[in-house]
Parts: structure tokens; sequence; C-alpha cells
């Protein structure tokens, strides 16, 4: 998958996400992404996770090998 | 994705007190993650029931991640909630959180 449009998957599911994508192997299918959003606060890891996963969705079962996720709340 | 398999694993999730989806059975895993997972429960003497998703491998990947949002197997549901794959089930093993979430459901 194209780094652009897994960034902007993500950005549409989570608005007002600021999103960073690492393609790590230079394959275009094990990618790093850090997901800054407000939407995140008040949340457990695993529903941060989940978010940025339904944002991606059904493609990470088949353009997507591996993801690794890292989720932040902004800083005040 | 078939329509039939996400509600057998509706069904699964909901009619099971601790049910988890893993490569291979409890008795013959077949991946190293599932098996630890399997370890983890058994470790504090958790009866669970489990489904090989090796059966039909990507019709259950795409499943479960439409129903929990998480992309990678095993997953563990507790009382029909989706609790975490793997590291996170090792972690609440860790902390006490996967006693702590069982011993809740046996009170209800």
């Amino acid at each position: 998958m194209d780094p652009e449009h897994l960034k902007s998957l993500i950005e549409t599911g989570i608005p007002g996400a600021q999103v960073s994508v690492q393609d790590l192997t230079g394959t275009r299918d094990h990618f790093s992404v850090q997901v800054v959003a407000n939407a995140f606060a008040g949340k457990s890891l695993v529903e941060q996770h989940q978010m940025v996963y339904r944002a991606v969705g059904q493609e990470l079962t088949n353009a997507v090998h591996a993801l690794q996720v890292h989720t932040t709340v902004p800083e005040e | 994705m078939s329509s039939e398999l996400k509600q057998q694993v509706e069904d699964l999730i909901v009619n099971n007190p601790v049910h988890v989806f893993m490569k291979g059975t409890p008795e013959w895993p077949q991946c190293g993650f599932s098996k630890a997972t399997c370890d983890a429960l058994r470790s504090i003497d958790v009866q669970f029931t489990a489904t090989n998703v090796l059966e039909d491998l990507d019709n259950y990947r795409a499943t479960l991640m439409d129903v929990a949002a998480w992309p990678t197997i095993p997953q563990v549901f507790i009382g029909g909630d989706f609790v975490g794959g793997c590291d996170i089930v090792l972690e609440m093993l860790r902390n006490g959180e996967l006693e702590e979430k069982i011993g809740a459901l046996t009170e209800e």
C-alpha cells in the first residue's frame, strides 16, 4: 500500500489526527505509524489501537502485512 | 468475509464466558503466540473454549477484523468483550487484571 494512502485512511477515520507513517522494509507492506489525536483521550491503549485498525479497515488483512501502532494524546 | 461466519463468531463470543480464536487447538497450538495465550489462561486455571482459525484463515481474519477491529491472531474475548491478543493477555496476567476480569465473570 502507498504510505500516503495509509496516512489518509487514518486521517479520515480519526478526524483531527496527526499521522506519520514509516515504511519499515521499503516493500510497502510493513509499516509503523505514529498517531496523535485528541480522540484518544480517556480511551485504553487497546481502544486507541482499535480505532487505528478500524480506520485502516480490511486492507489491513490483505495489503498490509504488519503494522506497528503508536498512539498518543496531544500535550496541552 | 461471509455474513454466516460473522454470525457464528458473534455467537461464540456471546455464548462462551472465555473464548479464544487461535491458530491450532489448545491441545495442539500451531503458533507460539496462540500457545502462549492458552498457557496464560491455563496458568490461572481458566476454563476456555477455542476456535481454530486455520480451518478458514482468510475468512476468520477478515471477520475478526470486522467484529473486534483487531488484525492479528490470537484474540481473546471475556464475557463477550474483546480483551486483546497475546501481548495484552500476558501483560494482564502479570498485573493481575486477567484474574480480576475472570473473577468478575463468575460473580455475575
